[in-house]
């Protein structure tokens, strides 16, 4: 099995695998964003038990953030091996005539998500991970109350980091535009495939719009 | 019609190529591309230059011997034709045409627009083939009933003519949809299903040896490929090579 995802397709593969990964914890992860448009109390709740318990920090955790850069490095690896088997470039190519701008520019897209993590990060993770692991303060509190919310707030009432966050949005729809797809095609289900593309379309515009619309209600709402 | 050419040329496979222009003029929208492309060569050879060398070989669209990228399309703008089958009525007088070799390092240019393509020849020796006894111990065909599905299916993969417009149209030089097809016309028939398993995995394995892309189904292949290799094809590899590594 070692010798299949050393080839081109075991590699497809595995990228399809962690896409899947990645693209059901999106919907995790938005569903619980999007409980602090609704419920400020539901949404200190619920991100103090994600924040705080031993299954999601210690084993859920290592896993999402292997299969985040999993699959980065991965498509990295893919677009270096690829641009190699096109030694010359042609003077003149109709990209357009048979296929989308989406499925040409994933690395693109990606690359720009990849920026949008970084930022994420400084903004949201690494705050966290200090918090915790470094200060040793699991408490979640902050004047006694679940600092959760508040700090989402905080982040969202500069207009540049609410504009670069719905950019960058607006580049996830675009790889999940191919990518979701894509990954029922490398996984061998070409017939989900095209049953799922409707699907596929509602997935890569009603996520990041989720996301969006969550950015913009607390830059909106900061004051409340 | 009177057309500028923007051909690629170079000399041989270590020569540095270039585009240069060139003039055709009176060209009958009913000729076909390569016939376009004769007519240009007569005028060169008059002059006494160097003709437009290029491949082709039956020019009825079933070889697979001609591969010109076209106006940035391989085998031009038309769908479900070779070279050879497109005609000159899919332009307009005044046009420039730009044709350029297939691109890909695992198909060298070795003159002008003709292309090494014996990467292909090289996969296919590597399990394209089912080894059947003939001497003298035939089954009857129709011995083994086979699906009407499973046939025409089968079918449609060996419509592959091997003509490498997939690995020239794709962004990523890659051969799956070649590779894809040749795995596919023997998974589906019960003669080609007894050395599925070693045929898939030794065909891929020549496929990267090769130095061809990696897949990223932007479904570029199956728009440009001349016989309509569906990506089905592809994802029927993908499981093949999956059954046969677990």
């Amino acid at each position: 099995m070692s010798g299949f995802f050393k080839s081109s397709i075991g590699r497809k593969v595995s990228m399809a695998l962690s896409a899947f990964f990645l693209m059901i914890f999106l919907l995790q992860h938005l569903t619980i964003n999007m409980m602090s448009v609704f419920s400020a109390d539901l949404f200190n709740e619920v991100s103090h038990f994600m924040g705080t318990n031993p299954v999601v920090q210690f084993a859920l955790q290592p896993v999402l953030i292997f299969g985040v850069v999993f699959h980065f490095v991965m498509g990295f690896i893919l677009e270096i091996q690829n641009n190699k088997a096109r030694n010359v470039s042609y003077a003149k190519n109709n990209g357009g005539a048979n296929s989308t701008w989406m499925s040409r520019n994933m690395i693109w897209s990606g690359v720009a998500i990849l920026a949008f993590i970084v930022l994420h990060f400084i903004d949201f993770w690494f705050p966290e991970i200090n918090t915790k692991f470094i200060q040793g303060d699991w408490s979640g509190l902050h004047d006694g109350q679940l600092r959760y919310y508040h700090e989402l707030q905080e982040k969202f009432v500069n207009p540049a980091r609410v504009a670069a966050y719905c950019v960058a949005f607006v580049f996830l729809g675009l790889h999940l535009a191919h990518g979701f797809t894509s990954a029922f095609q490398s996984v061998g289900a070409a017939s989900l495939r095209k049953k799922l593309g409707t699907l596929g379309k509602a997935y890569a515009i009603l996520v990041p719009l989720g996301f969006i619309i969550i950015a913009l209600y607390h830059h909106l709402n900061h004051n409340h | 019609m009177n057309l500028t050419l923007k051909i690629w040329r170079q000399k041989d496979s270590s020569s540095k190529g270039q585009m240069v222009d060139y003039k055709v003029t009176d060209i009958s929208e009913h000729m076909s591309f390569l016939e376009m492309i004769d007519v240009l060569n007569e005028g060169l050879v008059s002059k006494g230059e160097e003709p437009v060398a290029f491949d082709h070989d039956c020019r009825e669209g079933i070889c697979g011997m001609c591969s010109m990228y076209i106006n940035g399309e391989a085998h031009g703008p038309d769908r479900g034709v070779t070279t050879c089958q497109l005609h000159m009525r899919m332009f307009n007088d005044g046009d420039t045409i730009t044709i350029e070799p297939f691109r890909a390092a695992a198909f060298p240019v070795i003159k002008d627009l003709v292309v090494d393509r014996s990467a292909f020849d090289r996969i296919q020796h590597a399990g394209g083939y089912i080894s059947v006894n003939t001497s003298g111990n035939t089954q009857d065909a129709n011995a083994t009933p086979i699906s009407k599905h499973a046939a025409d299916t089968a079918m449609d993969a060996a419509t592959c003519i091997g003509c490498g417009a997939c690995v020239a149209t794709c962004k990523n030089s890659s051969a799956m949809l070649f590779v894809g097809a040749k795995v596919s016309q023997y998974a589906l028939l019960p003669q080609g299903q007894v050395e599925a398993a070693d045929r898939v995995k030794n065909m891929v394995a020549q496929m990267d040896l090769e130095g061809f892309g990696n897949c990223t189904n932007t479904g570029a292949c199956e728009v440009e490929c001349p016989k309509g290799i569906s990506l089905d094809n592809i994802a029927r590899m993908n499981r093949e090579l999956m059954k046969a590594s677990i």
